[in-house]
């Protein structure tokens, strides 16, 4: 509650606000740049590889524009409205978690791993005290239990970094792959739905575990907890002790360390807070859109969220943004692949070529390059150089 | 004979190792062959892995780096196969030329996706983890987007390489004819990983070469001291390495099987990873432990087929599948932790290098 908030309290009202307007642009001014940078690349994806489509010429330019205009009728209707929310819901969420790890300085690489372990601890309060209990104690148990799992599979990795150094994204590509399997087990022995034919869990809609829809035909109550954790965590961030912590950590580990932190506490605690967060978002996914394990279940938001995290800059306010615009393009790809016919998939390349003009900082690099043909002398990308600290 | 065996067997607790072994020993023909097979492409990711970090570039990128080339390796081989006919296979490997070209199209994306890698790494000095992160995430997208717009129009692949037939004299001389079988009765990328595991063990601590790259690897800013270009070499191993994870790639879809499936890599890429780690970042230590982990996946598999009999098979009875399958993934956690065996990564491993300016 004390210290950098103080800071602003101090200047004039109207040049306060000029630094707000300032400050609040500069940070969109890139990510906005990588996105319509991207797009642009995706329309002559598009365009090259239009006669591969069915029922399309090659070099069809006009496609890349049907498609686009697809995407957006996808998400402008009321139902496209509802599922953008729905999609960005676990992208927030475990988004939220990963962009802590940053502030840390750390890298949490194991959302996949997290999610669906959560997604398992959610299932075990269904399977169990869904059976005799109604519905206002199973569902918040569950969603409990999710987080407590999530934040279970966080804690591996940052306590082996706190206790033996193993670098947490050798550990949580691991444990996505250990995680992976345990869900298998899981579907398949303690969870499994008597009776089944094949490795499935019961319906949570039987079980009195299903998030009720509060928005359209399918819109979650998940939606709320997501929009609630943004100001959470921003509080926790900007206006505690523990998030001045965690943001000196990320920024210079030693002096944090000699300024009397307990860096390893840190670790361990944030490591598990982003596993919390992730597991959150396996079990909202679980209690309000999917509703049971199948064979084979799997996650993309893990990944998605390391995007989110990134093209929101590891803020809270960003990252709800950044994830309601990752939620809206996977809503309107299932529409664009309808009407368009163009691949859904789409939406994975464009994220990673949103992050290549992203890491580039295609921006800076741009007026970098104006100043020095002015004569002035080009800046450091202190922006790579600071990721590179806080990973090294 | 069978009496002291079975004597042996009845013992408590060690009794169950004798069980183990004799169960082992009675399937290894058959666990050898699939351990060989499985451990092909992993080895591939792993010794991309070690030629990376070994130069000081962190690279989590295999897997997308491994997919892409399953990808265009089976496309162009559909499409040269359309243009050109099947061709006539060769006596040997069954090559014919659209596989050829499909093969040379796999490792030149290869070496193309890694190139980016290098160029994000090295020159963007961007977090390699999240460039990494950038070509696995392209990578599926970009062939998932591709295989979609294909795969409606029922390509016809080109097939796929054939196996070492090896000779029934050499396979059923006693005691080593099952494991020359084993090794010997692969594809051509199969075959060539054993040399190219070999070549760099050799080359990695033997060379001039890998002397640079292992230095470039520990202390680039002397490296650089004595007249070693730091950062082309760390260009010119990151692109070799995307050959090699491109092989692997090739081995998925043109020797393994005839035709691609999205995300057909499964992990192969981060298993590699993990098959680095544990083989202490040498060829040779990585190549072992790509078998090892390779051999479970082939013990689980004997194991679902012909479970062993008596108490060793009620005991393995309770150990679910999916133990075996997360197994290779919690050694390498417990080795990194250090809690067996610590396995130390290069000292500049994942850091960009910068030169200092010439003021």
């Amino acid at each position: 509650m004390s210290g950098p908030a103080n800071d602003g309290r101090t200047t004039r009202p109207g040049k306060r606000v000029a630094n707000i307007v300032v400050a609040s642009i500069q940070p969109i001014a890139e990510p906005l740049v990588a996105i319509v940078l991207a797009l642009l690349v995706g329309a002559v994806g598009i365009t090259v590889f239009s006669g591969l489509l069915a029922g399309h010429s090659s070099f069809d330019v006009g496609l890349p524009v049907a498609a686009y205009l697809a995407l957006l009728q996808g998400v402008a209707s009321p139902n496209g409205f509802t599922s953008t929310l729905v999609y960005a819901t676990p992208l927030i969420l475990a988004g939220l978690g990963v962009g802590l790890g940053f502030k840390a300085g750390l890298f949490n690489i194991g959302g996949r791993g997290q999610f669906l372990f959560g997604t398992v601890g959610a299932m075990a309060v269904a399977t169990t005290v869904g059976t005799t209990q109604s519905s206002y104690i199973t569902v918040p148990l569950a969603l409990l239990a999710g987080a407590a799992f999530g934040a279970a599979a966080g804690f591996i990795p940052g306590f082996l970094k706190a206790t033996s150094g193993a670098h947490e994204v050798v550990t949580t590509i691991m444990l996505n792959y250990v995680f992976v399997f345990v869900t298998y087990w899981a579907i398949s022995g303690p969870l499994v739905l008597p009776n089944a034919h094949q490795p499935i869990t019961a319906d949570v809609t039987t079980r009195n575990a299903a998030l009720p829809i509060i928005l359209g035909r399918d819109g979650n109550a998940g939606i709320l907890l997501a929009l609630a954790a943004v100001p959470i965590i921003w509080f926790l961030l900007y206006r505690t002790t523990l998030g001045f912590e965690i943001r000196s950590a990320g920024a210079n580990p030693d002096a944090a360390r000699y300024g009397g932190m307990k860096t390893n506490r840190l670790i361990v605690l944030t490591m598990s807070m982003a596993g919390l967060m992730s597991g959150l978002a396996g079990a909202t996914t679980l209690l309000g859109v999917v509703h049971q394990i199948a064979p084979g279940y799997d996650t993309t938001v893990g990944f998605d969220a390391i995007t989110v995290a990134l093209l929101g800059r590891s803020n809270p306010v960003g990252i709800l943004f950044s994830g309601l615009l990752l939620g809206a393009m996977r809503a309107g790809s299932q529409q664009m692949q309808i009407q368009a016919g163009v691949p859904a998939e789409l939406v994975d390349a464009l994220q990673a070529i949103i992050l290549v003009f992203l890491v580039v900082n295609a921006l800076r690099r741009w007026l970098d390059g104006r100043a020095a043909k002015r004569g002035s002398t080009p800046s450091l990308d202190a922006n790579a150089a600071q990721a590179a600290e806080g990973v090294s | 004979m069978t009496g002291i065996t079975q004597g042996l067997d009845a013992l408590p607790v060690v009794g169950l190792a004798f069980q183990f072994i004799g169960y082992m020993l009675s399937n290894v023909g058959y666990m050898s062959e699939t351990t060989v097979a499985v451990a092909v492409p992993i080895s591939l990711a792993a010794m991309c892995g070690v030629l990376c970090e070994r130069s000081g570039v962190v690279n989590i990128g295999i897997e997308g780096i491994m997919l892409t080339a399953a990808f265009v390796g089976w496309i162009v081989g559909v499409a040269a196969s359309g243009l050109l006919g099947p061709g006539e296979p060769m006596p040997f490997f069954g090559v014919t030329l659209p596989l050829l070209l499909g093969l040379a199209a796999a490792i030149l994306v290869g070496m193309a996706v890694a190139l980016l890698h290098a160029w994000l790494a090295i020159s963007m000095r961007v977090d390699q983890i999240i460039s990494g992160t950038i070509i696995n995430i392209g990578a599926a997208g970009i062939t998932g987007y591709l295989y979609t717009a294909i795969a409606s129009q029922s390509p016809t692949s080109a097939g796929s390489f054939a196996r070492y037939q090896v000779p029934v004299q050499v396979a059923d001389v006693p005691l080593v004819g099952w494991l020359i079988n084993a090794v010997l009765s692969q594809g051509p990328i199969g075959l060539s990983t054993i040399v190219i595991v070999i070549i760099l063990q050799v080359m990695l601590f033997r060379s001039r070469w890998g002397l640079r790259t292992r230095a470039a690897g520990e202390h680039p800013r002397a490296a650089e001291t004595v007249g070693i270009d730091v950062i082309r070499l760390r260009y010119r191993n990151v692109v070799m390495s995307g050959a090699l994870a491109a092989l692997g790639g090739a081995w998925l879809s043109m020797e393994q099987t005839n035709g691609f499936n999205p995300n057909m890599s499964a992990g192969r890429g981060f298993i590699g990873l993990a098959a680095m780690i544990v083989g202490r970042w040498t060829p040779l230590g990585a190549f072992g432990a790509a078998l090892l982990f390779a051999s479970v996946t082939g013990l689980s598999t004997s194991l679902a087929i012909s479970p062993p009999a008596g108490d060793l098979g009620q005991l393995m009875g309770h150990v679910p599948g999916e133990f075996w399958e997360a197994l290779p993934y919690i050694i390498t956690i417990v080795i990194l932790a250090g809690v067996i065996g610590r396995s130390i990564a290069p000292a500049a491993d994942g850091q960009p290098y910068e030169r200092e300016s010439a003021t």
